[in-house]
């Protein structure tokens, strides 16, 4: 399992892994918006939780084929499938180093672009903190959107609609935590359903993406 | 360790390829799948190692015992040699990968990455990845396709030590190995074309 992870996140940092992708397309995303809605600082500090969490959604969706389009290419995925590790470990194993590799990072450089969109102070705390709690979640339901559409040619399309209402809750929630951070109101209840829906996601979907994956193998 | 196989029909795209099919595998014996393009060798291999279901029919082997390898190798073209071999050492539980190396002439490759060796220089290592198993049935699809001569013997070499350890396998193959494996002509055993519509498989 260990030597899966270490795999996963050797290839992505390694040459045409990806790893820069999504970090360079949240940098773009959130440095085109003050361009494209104007420098009035009260009106991008009124948008920039939503825009820093799309921004760090889409960057996160153009790299989900990787999980396991590449491998299911190069045959891997066939072997992996026949190695005693059980598939459900490989579909979690596989989420969380597409999370160490683009949600983290995502994570780590948000509060930097927050200073692009004029966040409030109290903002970066809780852009970090949702994100943290979010992003295992839009890993996880990655790997069971690339699941699902693993044999598909350019299945990437197909993907991403699958995947975007899916992603919805954990948007709604996680932008909201921030809003009602900055402005001092309670954060309790969207906080505790970011992480509810991570916390299910996480137990759930590995099952339902190994299944996946074995319909796509016959 | 042996593999026995009763009454086994397997399908590929939800058409039956073949049906009927019995064999027993003991140890230290090796099968040649034989037969035209198409006629199922392929889809008889990952059904019995386990990739599709049967659609009737019993395969006994014990666990954990079966090791596939099909047309594509599994390599990383970032990892080097030594890289992507210890990866499927790691994942088996196994450790060293010198004896795989050094069985498939590998040797003075391992830091070179796996995107830039030759087709035959990718199935060797390909092949070589089943010694870091350490499993006694082999399922293997065409594993002399673009191999010279020379590796051709390196790999029969390589079978009749795994046989003679007591190991095992299944191998579609057009070439002679010469390794005293028994044929089984798989044409023998087409299934007859499907009665009706009860095509579901895309909806499972």
């Amino acid at each position: 399992m260990i030597a899966l992870l270490l795999r996963d996140i050797r290839l992505a940092v390694r040459a045409g892994g990806g790893f820069g992708l999504a970090l360079a397309f949240f940098l773009i995303v959130t440095t085109l918006v003050p361009f494209g809605v104007g420098p009035q600082n009260a009106t991008l500090a009124l948008i920039a939780p939503g825009i820093l969490w799309l921004g760090a959604l889409l960057a996160c969706l153009l790299s989900l084929d990787r999980i396991f389009a590449t491998d299911f290419e190069d045959g891997s995925l066939d072997l992996l499938a026949t190695a005693p590790i059980p598939l459900e470990g490989v579909v979690a194993i596989k989420a969380l180093a597409h999370w160490l590799t683009t949600g983290l990072p995502l994570t780590l450089v948000a509060p930097f672009l927050g200073v692009l969109l004029n966040l409030p102070g109290p903002g970066y705390y809780w852009i970090t903190l949702t994100l943290a709690f979010g992003t295992p979640a839009l890993s996880m339901i990655g790997a069971f959107g690339a699941a699902l559409t693993v044999g598909l040619k350019r299945g990437g399309l197909l993907m991403s609609i699958l995947v975007l209402p899916l992603y919805v809750p954990t948007l709604i929630f996680g932008a909201e935590t921030v809003r009602r951070g900055t402005e001092g109101l309670a954060t309790g209840t969207p906080l505790a359903l970011l992480g509810g829906i991570t916390l299910g996601a996480v137990a759930l979907l590995p099952f339902a993406a190994a299944a996946a994956l074995r319909v796509n193998l016959r | 360790m042996s593999l026995t196989v009763t009454d086994l029909s397997c399908a590929r795209g939800g058409v039956p390829v073949l049906e009927g099919v019995s064999f027993t595998l003991e140890p230290g014996q090796a099968l040649e799948l034989r037969g035209p393009n198409g006629s199922g060798k392929t889809t008889l291999l990952r059904t019995l190692a386990g990739l599709q279901s049967a659609l009737d029919g019993g395969i006994e082997a014990p666990d954990g015992a079966i090791a596939y390898a099909g047309h594509a190798d599994g390599l990383k073209a970032t990892l080097s040699v030594a890289e992507n071999l210890r990866f499927w050492a790691a994942i088996y539980g196994g450790g060293a990968i010198d004896a795989a190396l050094a069985a498939f002439d590998l040797r003075g490759l391992e830091e070179r990455p796996a995107g830039n060796l030759s087709a035959g220089q990718k199935r060797r290592l390909g092949l070589a990845r089943l010694l870091v198993t350490g499993r006694a049935i082999w399922m293997l699809d065409e594993p002399v396709v673009s191999l010279d001569t020379a590796s051709v013997a390196l790999f029969a070499a390589a079978l009749k030590t795994h046989l003679a350890g007591g190991g095992s396998a299944v191998i579609a193959t057009h070439v002679d190995l010469d390794i005293g494996a028994g044929t089984l002509d798989v044409s023998a055993f087409r299934a007859a074309p499907a009665q009706g519509g009860a095509f579901d498989e895309a909806f499972l």
